[in-house]
């Protein structure tokens, strides 16, 4: 079945999708630099709206991200020295974590929701000044950019872990399982600066 | 004996290491979490940035591997994040002297 000979290169693997992880990063950078102009048009009323938001669940989400990308990046070495059994249990871990994550945010957004807070609610209209409603309709977009990557990533590892089950995934084949810790990272490191952004404004 | 048997394709990165970094990410954490609740004024956004960046360069440089590739991953990453620091200057520039 595999004496077809079938391209295989590592390399061009990983540089594509560093390729992939580049155009991302300039995506939410340039919402990064929309919410930087807004926030220093609209001082006050970022520091007002943020005191909204709950941060000992924005330092748990952090926690659990940290912990995730440490249990993904781990995996790479433990799929190079064989352990395959390992590398499932560290790849389920991690999607685990990410359900956390979801779970969470699920929780926060409809406490906000709850209060009438979502972007083009009659409560926020009347209740906030325009600067707050800048807040959150920025807090909103890049919170749920962000969680819909959490989504794609945790499938993205889902995937991985069903490869390697069928052994299409061992320790001379693994590219695949390092980009999806590339992509698992780079969800990350965008929660790295959503956090005190959003969330350490006193 | 990990060292002698890999070439850059195959480096392992052994356990502990991963385990240091977090260590120092949570570290980082909390310490971002604490200097907002100190009354620095303008300078707590900067000190919480600072703490962010300096995560970022411990994920990408360990986690993401960039220690261990090629120098030309590197390299690119280093372009994309001076392109973007670029981009910033130039529309703060617009901005603070409008």
């Amino acid at each position: 079945m595999h004496a077809q000979h079938d391209h295989y290169d590592p390399e061009a693997s990983k540089i594509g999708m560093w390729l992939f992880i580049f155009t991302e990063l300039l995506l939410f950078g340039g919402l990064f630099i929309i919410y930087s102009v807004y926030r220093y048009l609209n001082h006050e009323a970022f520091h007002l709206a943020a005191a909204e938001l709950d941060t000992f669940i924005g330092a748990v989400n952090t926690v659990v991200l940290l912990v995730s990308s440490m249990t993904i990046a781990m995996a790479t070495t433990a799929v190079q020295q064989k352990n395959y059994r390992l590398t499932l249990l560290l790849l389920g871990i991690t999607v685990f974590l990410a359900l956390v994550f979801l779970g969470n945010k699920y929780f926060e957004w409809g406490k906000k929701f709850e209060h009438g807070i979502y972007p083009g609610s009659d409560y926020l209209k009347e209740n906030f000044s325009q600067g707050e409603i800048l807040f959150f309709g920025l807090y909103f977009v890049m919170t749920g950019l962000h969680a819909l990557h959490i989504i794609i990533g945790m499938i993205f590892v889902i995937w991985v872990m069903v490869k390697l089950a069928r052994k299409k995934i061992h320790s001379e084949r693994y590219v695949l399982l390092e980009n999806s810790g590339l992509y698992w990272h780079l969800v990350d490191l965008i929660w790295i600066f959503l956090f005190p952004l959003f969330y350490l404004i006193t | 004996m990990l060292k002698t048997m890999s070439n850059e394709k195959h480096h392992i990165v052994p356990f502990r290491i991963y385990v240091w970094v977090l260590l120092a990410l949570l570290l980082l954490t909390s310490s971002s979490i604490a200097i907002t609740h100190i009354e620095l004024r303008e300078y707590t956004v900067a000190g919480a940035l600072l703490f962010a960046v300096i995560k970022t360069f411990l994920v990408m440089y360990y986690f993401m591997h960039l220690k261990f590739d090629k120098p030309y991953i590197r390299l690119m990453v280093g372009a994309v994040f001076a392109l973007f620091l670029i981009v910033i200057i130039i529309t703060f520039l617009d901005y603070l002297y409008r």
